[in-house]
C-alpha cells in the first residue's frame, strides 16, 4: 500500500515528520513496532475490506442521497404514536441542545462542568414540579427502562419478587421490563375490562399477595385510556404491602392529576414529548421519580446531582449525591447498574418545562385532549369505523375497523397512497380485538389534519357519504 | 507595535463563570417563554372544554409550580450554562482514559439534524425509511469485517446496555440449552470496568472477579482455577484500563469455551486495534463497540449513545429484534427475532443519530484511515507514557511498556512526598482547562490517573497537557497548598461535599432544598 502523501483532517500526527519525531523520541523505527504486544497469530494481514475513504464533500453527497430516500413527517401527515411521538419543539430546545459543550461533554468534575450539573439539576427539579415529587433522577434510557429500574427498586425496598402489569401495557416495553427483570424478579399480568381498557380491580385483588414487591399502572396508559381509579389501586397495592409504580407521559401533567395525589409511590415515564424530535426513535429518555425518603433514593442506580454551597459564600456547587449506592462505586455490589444514558435530553426537557412553565403546559394538555377527541368523534362517525374502549383518553385511542370488513394494513397502505401515515396495526400484538389500530393526535395537528384523516378512511372504508364532514 | 510575548509554559486560563441563578429564581408571574399550538375554534366546539372529558379524580388539582420566564431570558441562562461547561470540543480531552472522547466531526453533527432523520417516526412503514435502513445495514457490514462478529444489534443505547444485553443472551443461550440454572457465575477483572459485573449481576449472576498478576496481565491460573459447571461466561476488555494487551486471551477463551462458557468482549474502546486485531481472531462469542467512543460520536453530556452489539452465526437468534435485513432485490426490511430472542433491550432501534454518526466516520476513514487511528492512537499514548515517567513523583506500575492506547499511571510518590493527592490535581487540572480523570473504583493502583489520547491530537495538544501536569507536580513540591486548595480558575470554588451523603441535608431537586433550608431564612429574617 502506498504511502499517504497528506495528513488525515481527523488524525493531525498523520503528518510524516511529525509521526517519525514521535517514533524516534520513544525509541522506535516503524510503525508495526507500536502493535509488538499483539501476537502475529492474532494479526490481521490483510487491509480490511471496507468502502474506500470519501472527502468531507463525498460524504455529505453520500449520506443525504441515502436520506433523501427517507420519506418524513413533513412528507406525510403522521397519525403514529405508540411510544414516539409527534410534537412541537420549541426552537431554543434544538439551540441549546446542540451547543457544542452540551454535546462533547462527558465526565467532568463539579468545577470545569460546573453547567452541565447545573442544568442537570435545574431538569430535575422542573421535572419535580411536574410529578409533585422532591427526588429525580438523571435520565435512564427510556421508559422502558425507567419502568425496569422502578420494579427492580421495588424489588428491593420490599424483599418481594413480583410485579403486576396490566394487560394493556406496550408489548415491546414488557419484552423490555422481562428482560431486564427475569430471572431476579417474576413479571405477572392483572387482566384489562374488555369495555373500558381499565384494570380490572377484581382480578388485580386476587393477584395480590404477600409475594408482590409492586403493581405498576400507566396515565395515560398504552392504548391512550385514562385510568381513574388510581387511588384504588394504589390502596389495593399498599394494602398487600406493594409499592404502587405510575408511568406517565409528561406531557399530560398540566391537566392531568399528579400521580403522587392518588397514591404513586413511584413514577416513571419517557422525557421524548418534552422536546426531543422522535429522530426514529433516538429521542426517548425515562425518567423516575420518588418521595425524598432514604429507602427510596438509596435504592436509585442512576445518578442523582445535588446542590451544596461551595467555601466561597454565594456560590452554588452540585455534586453527586450518595454516589457510594452506584455500581461505579460498588460494581456488582451496587444498585444496578449505571453509565452513559440519555443527560442531554434531561437537559433538553428542563428547557422545555422553563419555556413553557405552567400555563403552556395546561394549554398543550388542553389541545392535545380536544384534538384527540375531535379526531375520534370524526372517525367514529364514518360508517363501519368505531372506538374500541369507552371512556376517557388522552392523546392516543383504539380506532376499531372491524365491521369495514378491510384489515387496519390495507386502510394504512390506502393511507400511504393519500400522503398520510395511520395508526399502529394492534391486530398482531392483540389478536382478539380483531382489525384495530392505535391512533395518535397532538397539538401539532391541525383540524384541516384532522378533516382530512376522517375524509380518506371515508374513502377507503367505502361508504356513501351520508353524513357530512 | 509592540511586539507581544507569548512564552508562558502553561495556558493562562479562567471558565467561564456567569453567577448564574438557579432557573426558579428567574421567574416572573405573567412571562410566557412559548406559546405552544392551540385549539381551532371550531374543534373546541364540536368537543367542548378539555377539562369535560377527564374525570375528576384525574383533574390536575393545582398547578405545576414550574417558573414562567420570558423566552431571551431562558436561552440567555441556558447559554451561560453551557459556557460554564468544558466540551471536548473545547480542550485537551485526554484526560479520560478508558473512555478519551476523539474529535466529533462536524459534518457529522450536521447530517444528523437533516429532517429525513429527526422527524422520522420508529413505527413508520419500511418502505419509507429506505435509506435510514441502508445506513444500519451498512453499518452492520462494516461492523462485522471490523470485528470478525457475523451479525449487529444497534439497539443497546450505551456500554452498559450492550453489557445486559450480552449477559442476557449469555443466560438465554444457556436456558436453551437445558443449564441456565446451573451455570450461575460469570467471571471478570477488576481492571475491567465495573459495568462488566454490574450488569452480569442485573442478570442474577455471582460474579467472580481476577485480579491481575505481578506484571499487570490477567492471570490465566486463577482463571483456570475458577472455571467449572457453574461457569456461564466470561468479559473482559482487551486492553484493560492499564492499556496492557493480555497477549494470551486466545488461551483465555479456550478455557472458557473448554468449560462450557461464553466469552463475551468489551469493545467499548477499541481505539488502539482498529484493523489490527480482532475479537473473532482472540475467539470471542461477542463484542461491543461504543459508537460515542471509537467511532467518534459526541458523548453528550452522558448519552443518548450506542454500544454496537456483535455475536457470531451461533449466538445471532438470541440478539434483540429486530434487525435489519437486505433481500433479495436490495429491498431493506426490519426482521423479527424468533423464540431464542432475549427480547428487547431499548425501545425501537436505538438511537437512530448515533448509527448515522458511526457510519459517517467510518467512511470519512476508510479501511487505511482505520487503520491509522489505531497506529497514531498507540504512538501518541506511547509519547505520553514516555514523557510522563520522567515527571517527577508519576510512574506507571507494572509491566515495562507494552501498552496499547491507554495507561494507568500512579502518583504515589508524590503523594508520599508532598501529601498533594490525585483528586487534588482533578482539581487543580480545571484552572489549565484541562480534564483529568483519575481511575474506576476501587483504587487498585494507589492515587491513580488514566490518561488516554486517541490519535485527535496533535503533539503540541499532547505537550500542552504534559506541561501542565509536570506544572502542577513542580506546585506540589514547592507550593502545594495552590494544588489542595484548587481550583482556583474555574466558575465555582471547592464543593462543601458534607450534605451530599447524609439524607436529612441532601437536596436533590430545588423544592427540596428550599424545604430543607426553610428555617434558615426564617432565622435570617
Amino acid at each position: 500500500m502506498a504511502e499517504r502523501t497528506y495528513a488525515h483532517p481527523y488524525i493531525p500526527n498523520t503528518v510524516p515528520e511529525v509521526r517519525d519525531a514521535m517514533l524516534k523520541e520513544i525509541g522506535l523505527t516503524s510503525l508495526d513496532q507500536l502493535h509488538e504486544a499483539i501476537p502475529d497469530g492474532l494479526k490481521l494481514k490483510r487491509e480490511m475490506n471496507l468502502p474506500p475513504a470519501m472527502n468531507e464533500y463525498e460524504l455529505r453527497r453520500h449520506i443525504e442521497g441515502l436520506l433523501a430516500k427517507n420519506k418524513d413527517g413533513a412528507d406525510y401527515l403522521n397519525f403514529i404514536g405508540a411510544g414516539c411521538w409527534q410534537h412541537f419543539i420549541p426552537a431554543v430546545c434544538d439551540e441549546i441542545n446542540q451547543r457544542s459543550e452540551f454535546v462533547t461533554a462527558y465526565a467532568g468534575e463539579p468545577y470545569e462542568d460546573h453547567g452541565r450539573f447545573q442544568a442537570l439539576f435545574e431538569y430535575q427539579s422542573l421535572v419535580a414540579e411536574l410529578v409533585d415529587m422532591d427526588v429525580v433522577n438523571v435520565p435512564t434510557f427510556d421508559w422502558a427502562q425507567a419502568a425496569s429500574t422502578s420494579i427492580r427498586m421495588a424489588g428491593r425496598m420490599t424483599g418481594r419478587k413480583t410485579a403486576l402489569l396490566p394487560r394493556s401495557v406496550d408489548p415491546d416495553k414488557a419484552a423490555i421490563i422481562r428482560n431486564y427483570c427475569v430471572p431476579v424478579m417474576d413479571i405477572a399480568y392483572v387482566e384489562i375490562d374488555p369495555a373500558t381498557g381499565k384494570m380490572d380491580l377484581d382480578d388485580l385483588q386476587s393477584k395480590l399477595g404477600p409475594g408482590v414487591a409492586a403493581v405498576y399502572f400507566e396515565n395515560p396508559g398504552y392504548l391512550g385510556i385514562i385510568e381513574d381509579r388510581g387511588a384504588e389501586i394504589s390502596k389495593l397495592a399498599h394494602d398487600a404491602g406493594a409499592v404502587s409504580i405510575v408511568g406517565v407521559d409528561p406531557i399530560s401533567l398540566g391537566v392531568l392529576e399528579a400521580p403522587p395525589r392518588y397514591g404513586a409511590d413511584i413514577v416513571c415515564g419517557d422525557l421524548q414529548p418534552l422536546g426531543m424530535h422522535m429522530n426514529y426513535g433516538g429521542g426517548q429518555a425515562g425518567f423516575i421519580a420518588t418521595r425524598d425518603e432514604e429507602k427510596f433514593v438509596m435504592e436509585y442506580p442512576s445518578r442523582l446531582f445535588g446542590i451544596v454551597p461551595t467555601e466561597v459564600e454565594g456560590e452554588y456547587g452540585f455534586g453527586d449525591v450518595a454516589y457510594e449506592r452506584t455500581s461505579f462505586a460498588l460494581r456488582e455490589k451496587g444498585k444496578e447498574s449505571v453509565g452513559t444514558q440519555t443527560a442531554l435530553w434531561g437537559i433538553t426537557a428542563g428547557v422545555y418545562l422553563a419555556l413553557l412553565g405552567p400555563h403552556g403546559m395546561k394549554e398543550v394538555g388542553s389541545t392535545i385532549i380536544q384534538k384527540s377527541h375531535y379526531a375520534a368523534k370524526k372517525l367514529a362517525e364514518i360508517p363501519g369505523v368505531a372506538l374500541r374502549f369507552e371512556g376517557a383518553f388522552f392523546k392516543e385511542f383504539v380506532v376499531d375497523f372491524n365491521a369495514t370488513g378491510l384489515t387496519v394494513a390495507e386502510i394504512n397502505r390506502r393511507l400511504m397512497e393519500e400522503g398520510i401515515f395511520g395508526g399502529k396495526d394492534l391486530s398482531a400484538g392483540y389478536p382478539a380485538w380483531g382489525q384495530c389500530a392505535l391512533y395518535c393526535v397532538t397539538e401539532i395537528h391541525t383540524q384541516s389534519d384532522l378533516d382530512r384523516l376522517a375524509a380518506a378512511i371515508r374513502a377507503i372504508v367505502g361508504t356513501s357519504s351520508t353524513t357530512r364532514t | 507595535m509592540k511586539r507581544i510575548k507569548r512564552d508562558r509554559k502553561v495556558r493562562q486560563f479562567h471558565q467561564a463563570k456567569w453567577d448564574e441563578p438557579v432557573i426558579f429564581e428567574l421567574h416572573r408571574p405573567g412571562e410566557r417563554g412559548v406559546i405552544p399550538p392551540g385549539t381551532e375554534a371550531a374543534v373546541a366546539g364540536a368537543v367542548g372544554s378539555a377539562e369535560d372529558s377527564i374525570p375528576s379524580s384525574m383533574r390536575r388539582s393545582s398547578a405545576p409550580a414550574l417558573p414562567e420566564i420570558g423566552q431571551a431570558k431562558v436561552l440567555r441562562h441556558y447559554l451561560r450554562l453551557s459556557q460554564e461547561t468544558l466540551g471536548s470540543d473545547l480542550n485537551v480531552e485526554i484526560g479520560q482514559g478508558t473512555c478519551t472522547m476523539k474529535y466529533i466531526p462536524r459534518i457529522n453533527e450536521m447530517l444528523i439534524r437533516n429532517p429525513r432523520l429527526t422527524e422520522l417516526h420508529p413505527l413508520q412503514d419500511a418502505g419509507t425509511v429506505q435509506g435510514m435502513l441502508e445506513i444500519y445495514h451498512r453499518l452492520d457490514l462494516a461492523m462485522r469485517e471490523i470485528s470478525g462478529m457475523d451479525a449487529f444489534s444497534f439497539q443497546p443505547s450505551s456500554g452498559t446496555q450492550a453489557l445486559l444485553a450480552m449477559a442476557s443472551i449469555v443466560r438465554a443461550y444457556h436456558d436453551s440449552r437445558g443449564e441456565g440454572d446451573r451455570r450461575d457465575e460469570i467471571i471478570t477483572t477488576i481492571f475491567s470496568h465495573p459495568s462488566q459485573a454490574a450488569t452480569a449481576a442485573v442478570k442474577g449472576y455471582k460474579i467472580i472477579t481476577l485480579h491481575p498478576d505481578e506484571d499487570g496481565f490477567p492471570d490465566l491460573e486463577k482463571l483456570k482455577n475458577a472455571v467449572s459447571e457453574r461457569t456461564a461466561g466470561f468479559v473482559v476488555a482487551n486492553p484493560e484500563d492499564t492499556g496492557i494487551y493480555n497477549h494470551r486471551i486466545r488461551e483465555f477463551t479456550d478455557v472458557v469455551h473448554a468449560a462450557g462458557g461464553i466469552c463475551y468482549y468489551d469493545q467499548a474502546n477499541a481505539n488502539g486495534l482498529l484493523g489490527i486485531t480482532r475479537a473473532k481472531e482472540a475467539g470471542f462469542d461477542m463484542c461491543f463497540f461504543n459508537l460515542h467512543k471509537t467511532f467518534a460520536a459526541p458523548h453528550m453530556c452522558g448519552g443518548p449513545a450506542t454500544g454496537a452489539l456483535g455475536v457470531t452465526e451461533e449466538l445471532k437468534p438470541f440478539l434483540p429484534g429486530p434487525l435489519v435485513e437486505r433481500e433479495e432485490g436490495g429491498r431493506y426490511v426490519l426482521k423479527e427475532q424468533g423464540d431464542l430472542s432475549i427480547g428487547k433491550v431499548r425501545s425501537f432501534h436505538g438511537v437512530a443519530q448515533t448509527v448515522l454518526r458511526a457510519y459517517a466516520w467510518i467512511l470519512s476513514l476508510g479501511a487505511e484511515g482505520l487503520k491509522d487511528v489505531a497506529q497514531i492512537a498507540v504512538l501518541n499514548n506511547n509519547y505520553l507514557y514516555h514523557k510522563i515517567l520522567q515527571i517527577r513523583g508519576a510512574s506507571a506500575p507494572y509491566i515495562k511498556g507494552r501498552r496499547l492506547e491507554q495507561v494507568r499511571y500512579s502518583w504515589k510518590q508524590l503523594t508520599d512526598e508532598t501529601g498533594v493527592t490525585t483528586e487534588d490535581i482533578t482539581r487543580r487540572m480545571c484552572d489549565f482547562g484541562l480534564h483529568y480523570w483519575t481511575s474506576h473504583h476501587p483504587y487498585i493502583v494507589p492515587q491513580p490517573f488514566t490518561l488516554e489520547p486517541t490519535e485527535s491530537y496533535s503533539k503540541e495538544d499532547l505537550d500542552e497537557y504534559i506541561r501542565a501536569l509536570e506544572h502542577i507536580s513542580n506546585e506540589a513540591y514547592t507550593n502545594p497548598d495552590i494544588v489542595k486548595t484548587a481550583p482556583h480558575n474555574s466558575t465555582v470554588h471547592r464543593n462543601d461535599e458534607s450534605s451530599l451523603d447524609d439524607p436529612k441535608q441532601w437536596c436533590i431537586t430545588w423544592r427540596a432544598y428550599l424545604k430543607k433550608t426553610k428555617a434558615q431564612l426564617q432565622g435570617q429574617k
